[in-house]
């Protein structure tokens, strides 16, 4: 069994315009944007919806549930880890990482929930873990 | 206002190293530049198109348009990664039917080895300001070999596709490269030792990956009057597209690329159809990278890639569809980490006529290269040009 051990994750370099997402990971919640005018969430988060323009966007909070779209374990790495898009249960898929696993049992379209690991000196990062 | 026929290839140059531990970056920009204007029978002061990407040095253009003294009155530094010099064969094209400039001349150097630098398997910040996307990606650790890996991974998930079906394409590079003495790998292997080789990141190993090189080359874009008083072959453009494919908000779909866009609209362009190619440079910085613009561009049916280029379907003499016959960035040449320029210039050694014996493609009259720049898993450019000899 190839399981995850820890590794150093670098902090994300935090921009204005997602400041709130980044508060929200370091109490351990997962936002996605939504536009109030298609009714679309969308990732990775803008103010200005990626589908239809609008500017009207808000923050709601994802449930943490979601399936494995794709990975792949970084083999040739220090630790070894599993890099992968998460479809979220409210629609976008996001890159992220599988934690707390077994990677060589991981499959495309197993459920997965929401998990959160920390980073060097800055907020959490969102990642999942098989159900 | 189409660019089919406004243009001809009418010079090219590839740098025969592999390793550039003595000379700089800037350098071999230039040899690549001299050596594609003596290959066409021009000189430098009939530049006066110079086009580059972000390989070259300095701000965009400039310091090259410097360093080689030209003069030029069109310049563009587009930069869409390993597909920009494809996407420049294009652009040059449009200046020319535009009046902007005659001669064009486009460069690419790189010397990732000499720097040390671990190219696939290291995630990368760009440094300066943070891209829109970086907090939501970079932490988590992209690498270029695991977001093509993840491609691949959905591509056999939806489609069945094999490692064994992957490795073909690698076998048939190097079927190839072995005839090429300046390919950095000349062995020929096979199907068993590329899934047996070291799994770097499910289910891409090490075979699957293309080679690191330093190197560059040059290609010279000519007007339809220039062409005509040059004693080279003329290799005419015929098509030419450019598309930029990303996650889409969220929306991401990683078992197609841009090239279902840009092999659509060129092949419109130029008026003719996959199965009238008769040779393909197709962008290969890793097997699936080919796998996927294969079925892009319309050799074969979406999912059926694999069966498509195994049993040696891709090699010259043997399968219906040649492909980089130089051995490509599989086996030769990955100059700088960006193969689409090198893409082109095996497609115009085809259509002259000056392949290696050993893989030119007989009768070979049209022939398409196609690049795939930046990350196939993340956001990546693409682009697609169709060349024809007259």
């Amino acid at each position: 069994m190839a399981e995850a051990k820890e590794r150093k994750l670098p902090a994300p370099a935090i921009s204005q315009e997602t400041e709130a997402y980044w508060d929200a990971a370091g109490k351990g919640k997962l936002l996605v944007r939504k536009c109030k005018s298609c009714g679309q969430a969308h990732h990775y988060p803008r103010t200005i919806c990626p589908f239809c323009f609008s500017d009207d966007t808000e923050w709601v909070e994802a449930s943490g549930k979601g399936t494995i779209y794709s990975f792949s374990v970084m083999r040739r790495a220090p630790v070894p880890y599993a890099m992968a898009y998460v479809t979220l249960a409210e629609g976008p898929r996001m890159v992220t990482n599988i934690v707390d696993c077994d990677f060589d049992a991981l499959k495309c379209e197993q459920a997965v929930k929401l998990v959160f690991k920390p980073t060097d000196g800055g907020p959490p990062l969102a990642m999942f873990t098989p159900v | 206002m189409s660019i089919k026929g406004k243009a001809y290839i009418a010079g090219i140059y590839e740098h025969p190293t592999r390793l550039a531990k003595d000379i700089s970056l800037a350098q071999i920009h230039a040899q690549c530049a001299k050596g594609a204007l003596e290959d066409a029978g021009l000189t430098k002061d009939d530049v006066d198109g110079y086009f580059c990407a972000g390989d070259a040095p300095g701000l965009g253009p400039m310091s090259m348009v410097e360093y080689m003294g030209l003069k030029p009155r069109h310049v563009d530094s587009t930069d869409t990664g390993g597909s920009s010099y494809v996407l420049h064969v294009g652009h040059a094209a449009e200046a020319i039917a535009a009046g902007k400039c005659k001669v064009a001349l486009i460069t690419l150097a790189g010397r990732p080895r000499a720097e040390g630098m671990a190219t696939g398997t290291v995630p990368r910040s760009r440094g300066g300001t943070p891209t829109p996307d970086e907090p939501f990606e970079f932490p988590y650790g992209p690498t270029v070999v695991n977001m093509y890996a993840m491609c691949a991974m959905r591509h056999m998930y939806e489609y069945g596709t094999t490692s064994e079906q992957l490795a073909w394409i690698k076998v048939a590079a190097s079927h190839h490269a072995q005839y090429n003495p300046h390919a950095l790998l000349k062995d020929v292997v096979t199907v068993e030792e590329v899934v047996n080789s070291p799994m770097i990141s499910d289910p891409l190993h090490r075979l699957d990956c293309c080679v690191i090189t330093d190197g560059g080359g040059a290609i010279v874009v000519v007007a339809p009057e220039i062409a005509a008083k040059l004693k080279r072959p003329k290799v005419k453009l015929l098509g030419a597209s450019e598309f930029v494919k990303t996650q889409m908000g969220g929306k991401v779909d990683l078992t197609y690329s841009g090239a279902r866009f840009t092999g659509a609209a060129a092949f419109a362009e130029a008026g003719v159809k996959p199965a009238d190619i008769k040779y393909a440079s197709i962008y290969d910085s890793f097997t699936i990278t080919v796998l996927m613009q294969l079925e892009d561009l319309g050799f074969c049916e979406k999912g059926k890639g694999g069966a498509f280029v195994a049993d040696g379907n891709l090699i010259s003499g043997t399968g219906k569809l040649p492909f980089n016959t130089d051995g490509g960035g599989l086996c030769s040449n990955h100059p700088g980490n960006r193969g689409g320029l090198t893409k082109v210039l095996e497609a115009v050694r085809q259509l002259r006529g000056e392949a290696h014996p050993k893989v030119q493609v007989a009768n070979c009259n049209l022939a398409v290269a196609h690049g795939t720049g930046g990350s196939l898993g993340l956001r990546h450019g693409s682009a697609t040009i169709i060349l024809e000899r007259e």
